[in-house]
């Protein structure tokens, strides 16, 4: 073993999704150490908690994990209903779980595109994906007005109807999407070279998995059945009939696949939610404004992960303490135990399948 | 002698038409893989986008890294392009337009290209720079491994033909083109994709690995600098899209059509091709490279030639 | 699985350690910290340590773990309080692997300092920085409290 090479990868790189700085040092192609740097993104978003009312912090959880905003809404507004005891009309559930559902199936699709863009498919198969976010991003401009930072869930509910037309507009989709999946899967999923480069690298077993507090689908493709939305169901979960994809190894490629397979089954929750939306207002009348004592911790599965909520208030207008506990952070924790000993471009196929946000990791 | 500097300042001019019609198909072609126009502003179709990116390129600022190694870096893309130029020598464009047709066409065109690997390592290694170093290194020893089937299955078709002039071996194939013959579409699959790692295109285009090592052995070259590694790559396309066309498709031969006119379809159809694998295809990863270029490719190439041969003498 | 439950199991197995019981959460001694954590961990099934966090309470800080049971589907909450003149809590990252950058990040925003941690720096600000933000008498000139009622009637 001669000299070992220090190779500051970020924090501007094409592959880290975002600005994530990792210290590797390198023998020769192979990954030695690893130390990452976070804090690049960093913008005290705990601390505006205390100074914000409840209702006013809405958009700023937007900004956790902005490929899934709709999703953290959702988890803040759950955490401050079971705080504040306000209750939530069904169909405003109805709405959030279809709303939350569509988030997923597009953070996903992200996800997919990146990854094979990081294993050097380039820009093919991220140009699928997103024509196929434009869609439900239009979809949710009309609902709500935004296309990435929607501000959509209320404390007690949504903020609005959705307009006439939406349900039809979500059924082309779900039938579309379904032909799109099965594109994907014949170009990228089976593919020769894909398969090489993604199988038998970064493979994570269940008790390191355990040890980490690893979750949401990266925990899954280690062979682990755990979906918060079956085993502690919220909203209205525990009425659909879906099914958890499970990988087989914990690689990569598994990491990928069960991603895949979990757009299929938010089609299939979307399906059956659309078909008997309840009638009611979805905008519930509540106070405008929230005061209460007592603490939560609320955890909602998130697309990356399990987002927990934990929120203090000692009886003002603001909360006294919200601490978010984010999926990305510890998902990103088990990063350097997964490379040692990997190629640089293994070291890449690994951290792409991590499948992170920065913006919720350094909130 | 004014004949044959008339003929060099003909492919000089070739090779600028060429790359420039080449940048055009590659965005043109991407763009309807991906679902979207690619060029379209710059005049008709955005056929004149190549120029204004040549005259962009021209105008802008060479910068220079502070700790370069002056020869390495500054010759760096000069080894690049001009073997590629030299290669031109020897294209057979048909029966009559070509510059030179010398006997040993196919040896002269399969040395000069493999100087280009030596401009490759020069500029990782005088970038100053850990990526391009680790590009240069990784360049280096695709470009080598890679040779070595490819020259077999050249080897195959040369003994096919009684000659290794590319005039020659396109008279050889009058009665019907190599590809139509078993084991020399054998030996063209095994050329093919060898070619392809000639020339760092994807599936193979490791060095220049944009989501591992930012540009691999490109990163600190700027303006014109930049402009002759890529020049260099898109000719260096075309030229094995020639040299395949001349060994297992005939060449210039074809009905109807003048024979210039069959052999740049040709030519341009495989670099269509190789463009198209480009934007659908992951990239292989280094070990798995050589692995299948030295455990895979080079034993294949190896029988078929065997077997071929004792079939030729028997 | 109740707080209650875990609660006598805790007692019968240290019965000289003084546990309180809160509406949501168990309040230890930090001296029979890494001993509890140790038992929930090995004995009872808490292998998951969801979330470290701490909660400036003026005159003491809250550090709060979130343990999880995915045998029992049950999440424990266990708080201990650690004093302002004496920020050191014994580490549990040695346990848990996921509170290695957890209880960093608490060093980073509270100063509490963890013995034993195997790299405890900073996670997200400076690492020259000498405060620390989350407490309640972090002061900046960026930072701007607002009053409580700014106008607000409810």
């Amino acid at each position: 073993m001669g000299e070992l090479l220090t190779v500051n990868m970020g924090p501007q790189h094409p592959s880290t999704h975002g600005v994530l700085y990792l210290e590797l040092k390198m023998d020769g192609e192979i990954v030695v150490d690893c130390k990452p740097h976070l804090g690049y993104l960093h913008r005290s978003i705990e601390k505006i908690a205390e100074n914000r009312t409840y209702t006013q912090f809405i958009p700023y959880t937007d900004r956790l994990d902005y490929l899934a905003s709709m999703n953290n809404n959702l988890c803040y507004c759950m955490a401050v209903e079971k705080l504040l005891n306000v209750p939530v009309t069904d169909r405003a559930q109805y709405l959030r779980v279809i709303i939350a559902e569509l988030n997923r199936a597009i953070s996903h699709l992200v996800a997919i595109g990146t990854f094979a863009q990081d294993l050097g498919a380039y820009a093919t198969p991220l140009f699928y994906a997103f024509r196929d976010r434009e869609k439900i991003m239009d979809l949710f401009d009309s609902i709500c007005g935004a296309r990435l930072t929607y501000n959509y869930m209320r404390i007690g509910g949504v903020s609005a109807d959705i307009p006439v037309g939406t349900e039809q507009l979500i059924k082309d989709f779900i039938a579309y999407e379904r032909k799109m999946l099965i594109e994907y899967n014949e170009l990228l999923t089976y593919n020769v070279i894909f398969l090489a480069r993604s199988k038998k690298i970064g493979i994570l077993s269940k008790e390191v998995a355990a040890n980490y507090s690893v979750s949401g689908p990266i925990l899954r493709a280690s062979g682990v059945k755990w979906d918060l939305r079956k085993e502690e169901p919220y909203l209205v979960y525990d009425k659909f009939d879906f099914d958890v994809p499970v990988g087989t190894n914990g690689d990569s490629w598994d990491r990928y696949k069960v991603k895949l397979d979990e757009i299929e089954q938010s089609l299939r929750i979307i399906e059956q939610a659309i078909g008997g939306i309840p009638e009611g207002n979805p905008v519930s009348k509540v106070n405008r404004v929230f005061r209460g004592t007592g603490e939560v911790y609320l955890r909602t599965e998130n697309p990356r992960g399990e987002l927990g909520f934990y929120l203090v208030a000692e009886g003002g207008f603001m909360p006294y303490r919200c601490k978010i506990r984010s999926p990305s952070f510890s998902n990103l924790s088990v990063l350097p135990e997964l490379i040692k000993g990997l190629n640089i471009s293994d070291a890449v196929c690994v951290l792409g399948s991590l499948d992170i946000v920065m913006g919720e990791i350094d909130r | 002698m004014i004949t044959i500097l008339l003929k060099g300042a003909a492919a000089l001019g070739f090779i600028s038409l060429s790359a420039m019609f080449l940048i055009w198909l590659e965005r043109k072609v991407s763009a309807w893989i991906q679902n979207r126009m690619g060029p379209m502003m710059t005049g008709f179709q955005g056929t004149l986008q190549p120029v204004a990116d040549t005259i962009k390129l021209l105008l802008k600022e060479d910068i220079v890294p502070t700790g370069v190694d002056f020869f390495s870096w500054w010759l760096a893309p000069f080894f690049v392009t001009v073997p590629v130029v030299m290669a031109f020598l020897v294209i057979p464009f048909s029966r009559n337009i070509f510059v030179l047709d010398l006997n040993v066409g196919v040896l002269y065109i399969c040395s000069i290209t493999s100087v280009c690997v030596l401009g490759i390592f020069m500029a990782g290694w005088g970038s100053n720079n850990k990526y391009s170093l680790l590009g240069g290194m990784r360049s280096a020893a695709q470009i080598i491994s890679y040779e070595v089937p490819l020259l077999l299955s050249v080897l195959l078709v040369v003994m096919q033909s009684g000659s290794m002039s590319m005039q020659g071996i396109i008279q050889a194939q009058a009665h019907g083109w190599f590809i139509l013959k078993p084991h020399l579409a054998l030996a063209f699959l095994i050329y093919f994709i060898s070619a392809t790692a000639e020339v760092n295109r994807v599936p193979f285009d490791i060095p220049e690995a944009e989501s591992e090592l930012v540009a691999g052995y490109h990163t600190e070259y700027s303006g014109m600098k930049f402009a002759m590694f890529f020049v260099a790559e898109y000719t260096n396309m075309f030229i094995i899209s020639a040299i395949a066309t001349t060994l297992f498709f005939g060449g210039w031969q074809g009905p109807f059509l003048p024979g210039v006119v069959w052999f740049l379809l040709k030519s341009y159809g495989l670099v269509f091709f190789l463009m198209w694998m480009r934007w659908t295809l992951p990239r292989v990863r280094m070990d798995q490279m050589m692995s299948f270029a030295w455990k895979v490719l080079t034993p294949i190439a190896l029988l078929n030639l065997l077997v071929s041969g004792w079939f030729m003498v028997k | 699985m109740q707080n209650s439950e875990v609660l006598q199991k805790i007692k019968n197995k240290f019965p000289d350690i003084v546990v309180e019981e809160l509406p949501n959460a168990l309040v230890i001694p930090k001296k029979a910290l890494l001993d509890i954590a140790r038992f929930l961990k090995n004995d009872m099934s808490f292998e998951n340590c969801h979330c470290v966090t701490a909660v400036d309470r003026k005159d003491k800080l809250e550090l709060v773990y979130h343990l999880y049971s995915t045998a029992d589907h049950f999440m424990l909450t266990l708080k201990t309080m650690v004093p302002l003149d004496d920020l050191t809590v014994e580490t549990v990252s040695l346990l848990w692997r996921s509170a290695d950058w957890l209880e960093r990040e608490v060093f980073d925003l509270f100063g509490i300092k963890f013995l034993g941690h195997p790299d405890l720096r900073r996670i997200m600000n400076p690492d020259e920085w000498t405060d620390f933000p989350l407490r309640k008498d972090f002061k900046s000139a960026n930072l701007i409290v607002r009053p409580q009622s700014q106008g607000l009637k409810g």
